[in-house]
């Protein structure tokens, strides 16, 4: 069902990961982005691809879904794997044809790439969009930036955007179905003709749309304030966010995958990596 | 005039996923032409999934759709000429307008058609008669309209393309009583003079009495009863029994029989009743 | 027994843009609601009961006359913010269309959100959204997403956040009007329950009659004015009056009507179809008996 969106990648489940604080959570994920960029040693890399298998392993996620996810990073993907492998001069030549040079050490440097790259989108999509609710994401920044609130930056109305966005997502897209289907059945063409006609033809379905969308904005503002709502001053929440032992045991575990990078890096530097 | 017929249709929402659901199980009907149908079911149901299969905007994973003999479905690049012969209301339609006049948004399912201007400006100055569109209104922007006079004008809007078959979604949705008879009533007399084939879609087992010829009723993706507002209302423990209502004066009818006062079961409107019981003919007032 | 809302004289007009001129919405309304009563109030569409409703919950504020919530004026100058804060805290709203008044995509975090906005303790506002929930009977529903609901769930759950917010009194502004009779049945039996068992006081403006037969009291609008007064009975009695002003009586009531146009000798206040067939039958008996003697 395409009203689904809203939900975004969330997986359902009741794994460790998902049962962490949103709040914890987004720290670990900018943790191991972190952690990703330092290694540079070979042995390193080895760790990551350990991590990535047990954060797999942990959430319950299905391979194929995660893979799945990876697809749009194909093109970007192989072309630095194609500028690495050609361009980059290392000792060990491999090929040697005409004007084309490989070496070992491009080979090598395109595979790490892809590994960093692929990792790094896996993981943190594991950490973040596939093991929790946008509604809890958007409550763990909320929590997480309102020290900047002191500094008058409005923390609270974004998060209630953000609220009321992923709210009303499914349902303007419902609508969107709907008017199509009316226009459709007045004759409107969306697949045929130019592109100025077919950009033409949006606009019996654009107008009522926002037409609506302002309506239910309007309607939305005063049920708010029906129901109290006077901004973020003074507001309590029924969910409070709550860290536990997990989210100790995830700090603890993170903070050794930390530490173990830099250790490689320094002690078993291997082959180094050069980007 | 045309006729529209079902074949052995069947559609599921949701092929292969867990939630299959079966909209439509073989459902086979004709409906009579120059007559005003009324569809009647709960919601979940599938009538609202049939609806859309009549001109064309699902396709049916088996069965046939035919308008006048010939299969829909048997050039899908002229889905669109089908479109025009089997005009569909959807729900709420005055949430469709868009132009910035009333007269431009009538005028936009004919445009599609390619007609001439001339034709265009006779379509419109028809369809807004019919529609009970005021002729001053016609200038405005259609946001500039109330609630029941947006609904006539969406609803002008498909009448202009002069289709052979109307098919309405809840045309009465949400209206107060007063503007509820006047968009039916409106829609009785266009289906008068036009001699057009009328399938209306309601919950109002009070409106379809009223207004249709016959009636057909859907429960669980398929057709369970079809037949005069007469006879579909005297079966009225089925009725009940498929999660409808049955008009209250029906039930009044009911019970003066079990109270040794039998006027028939086959009572829908109240002026039925009080000919029934009186003689002579009902006054509504 | 006291009035919860209590309104004198009050007019309303909207006011005028580019091109049309004022709307005069409201006329000299007066009125007042007992506590724990269940009212409610017909009319066409633009006869001015929603514009009733809006002034009712101070989202408007009339040009003339006095309004009292509780028995406190809401209407003078002196008048604080924290007062209809206050106000709003007693007469809550159930608005017509379900989607445009939920706020959040999980059930029972759309019901807090009104306690949240009281600035309530967290355990508390749990308790009464889990009794909310319960009372309108869509507890297993709580951690559903509410996009995934039908109309008359989605009714349910803004009524749940309305009595988590423990308010007195409840406005329903054509809460019935988009749904399909299942959900429309769903939203009257929880209506009925509140009001009977509860003890809420209930403000239900609708244009089907027969959801009005159910109030203990009905008041009947058009342009602008109250124009009837009553029980369901007195006012369905006037079935003149009403077709007047563009709205129907129950079936029942018609029935009976043309009976009596006939000259039979019959109640025009009945609404069970029941009820209704005895009365005929009674009648009929009793022209016989008399057609019988003379």
């Amino acid at each position: 069902m395409k009203a689904d969106i809203a939900f975004g990648q969330y997986c359902e489940g009741s794994s460790f990961l998902h049962r962490l604080d949103p709040r914890w959570k987004i720290i670990f994920a900018l943790l191991y982005i972190v952690a990703l960029f330092l290694a540079k040693s070979i042995f390193a890399f080895a760790l990551i691809l350990v991590s990535i298998v047990l954060l797999v392993a942990v959430s319950g996620i299905r391979p194929r879904i995660l893979l799945s996810g990876l697809r749009p990073l194909i093109l970007i993907i192989s072309f630095t794997a194609i500028i690495n492998i050609f361009w980059l001069k290392g000792e060990t030549l491999l090929v040697d044809f005409l004007f084309i040079n490989i070496y070992l050490e491009g080979l090598i440097n395109a595979l790490l790439i892809i590994l960093r790259v692929c990792v790094l989108v896996m993981g943190t999509s594991i950490i973040l969009t596939y093991t929790t609710t946008p509604i809890a994401l958007t409550d763990g920044i909320e929590q997480l930036l309102s020290p900047l609130a002191k500094i008058k930056v409005p923390v609270h109305e974004f998060s209630m955007m953000m609220t009321i966005a992923l709210r009303f997502i499914p349902t303007l897209i419902e609508e969107t179905d709907k008017i199509m289907s009316a226009q459709k059945a007045r004759g409107s063409d969306f697949s045929q003709g130019s592109l100025v006609k077919r950009a033409k033809a949006l606009i019996p379905i654009l107008v009522p749309l926002f037409i609506s969308a302002f309506r239910r904005a309007e309607d939305l503002a005063t049920a708010m304030e029906c129901r109290c709502y006077t901004g973020g001053k003074g507001r309590t929440r029924m969910n409070v966010l709550h860290s536990t032992w997990r989210d100790m045991v995830m700090l603890l575990c993170i903070c050794a995958f930390f530490a173990g990078i830099i250790l490689l890096n320094i002690y078993a530097p291997g082959y180094r990596f050069s980007m | 005039m045309a006729t529209l017929e079902l074949r052995n249709i069947t559609y599921v929402y949701g092929k292969g996923a867990p939630y299959e659901i079966k909209a439509l199980d073989d459902v086979s009907l004709t409906f009579e032409e120059g007559k005003i149908i009324g569809l009647i079911g709960h919601t979940g149901s599938g009538k609202s999934t049939l609806v859309q299969m009549l001109n064309g905007l699902i396709k049916p994973d088996s069965g046939k759709v035919l308008l006048d003999g010939k299969d829909i479905w048997e050039e899908p690049k002229k889905i669109r000429d089908v479109r025009f012969k089997v005009g569909l209301v959807m729900q709420y339609p005055e949430y469709q307008l868009f132009d910035e006049t009333v007269w431009a948004d009538i005028a936009f399912g004919p445009k599609n058609m390619g007609m001439s201007e001339d034709e265009i400006k006779k379509a419109v100055t028809d369809a807004a008669h019919f529609a009970g569109v005021r002729e001053h209104h016609l200038g405005k922007s259609p946001f500039d309209l109330s609630g029941g006079q947006k609904r006539r004008a969406a609803l002008a809007g498909v009448i202009a393309m002069g289709p052979k078959v109307l098919v309405l979604d809840e045309p009465a949705a949400g209206l107060d009583p007063g503007a509820r008879r006047r968009i039916l009533g409106r829609i009785k007399e266009y289906q008068k003079e036009s001699h057009t084939t009328v399938i209306i879609v309601s919950h109002s087992m009070e409106d379809m009495a009223m207004y249709c010829d016959s009636v057909v009723v859907m429960n669980h993706g398929k057709v369970t009863m079809t037949g005069t507002p007469a006879e579909v209302f005297s079966r009225a423990d089925e009725l009940v029994a498929q999660g409808l209502d049955v008009p209250a004066i029906t039930k009044v009818a009911r019970a003066l029989r079990k109270a040794g006062l039998d006027i028939g079961l086959d009572i829908y409107t109240v002026k039925f009743a009080v000919h029934r019981l009186l003689g002579g003919d009902g006054d509504e007032g | 027994m006291s009035a919860i809302i209590k309104a004198e004289h009050l007019s309303y007009s909207y006011p005028a843009d580019e091109d049309n001129p004022p709307v005069k919405a409201l006329r000299d309304v007066s009125f007042e609601i007992e506590e724990g009563s269940f009212v409610a109030v017909l009319g066409h569409n633009g006869c001015g009961k929603s514009t009733l409703a809006k002034l009712l919950c101070m989202i408007l504020v009339p040009d003339e006359g006095r309004l009292y919530i509780n028995g406190k004026e809401m209407t003078d100058d002196s008048v604080t913010d924290e007062d209809i804060y206050d106000a709003r805290r007693r007469v809550g709203m159930v608005f017509q269309n379900p989607d445009n008044q939920l706020v959040a995509t999980i059930v029972e975090e759309d019901v807090a959100f009104g306690c949240e906005n009281l600035g309530i303790p967290s355990e508390k506002i749990r308790k009464r959204v889990d009794s909310a929930l319960d009372t309108v009977g869509m507890r297993k529903y709580a951690r559903h997403a509410t996009h995934r609901l039908s109309g008359g769930q989605k009714q349910r759950i803004a009524i749940a956040g309305v009595i988590a917010m423990r308010r007195k009194c409840i406005i329903f502004d054509e809460s019935t009007a988009m749904l399909d009779p299942k959900g429309r049945k769903e939203v009257m039996d929880t209506i009925l329950r509140l009001n009977r068992e509860e003890g809420i006081t209930v403000i239900h403006i609708t244009h089907y009659m027969n959801e009005a037969t159910l109030a203990d009291r009905v008041l009947v609008m058009n342009e602008g004015s109250i124009i009837m007064d009553g029980t369901p009975g007195e006012v369905f009695s006037g079935a003149e009056s009403l077709w007047a002003a563009g709205l129907d009586v129950p079936q029942t009531t018609e029935l009976l009507w043309n009976m009596r146009k006939a000259g039979y000798k019959v109640r025009l206040d009945i609404f069970d179809p029941e009820e209704c067939a005895a009365e005929i039958v009674s009648a009929m008996k009793e022209r016989e008996a008399l057609n019988g003697n003379s």
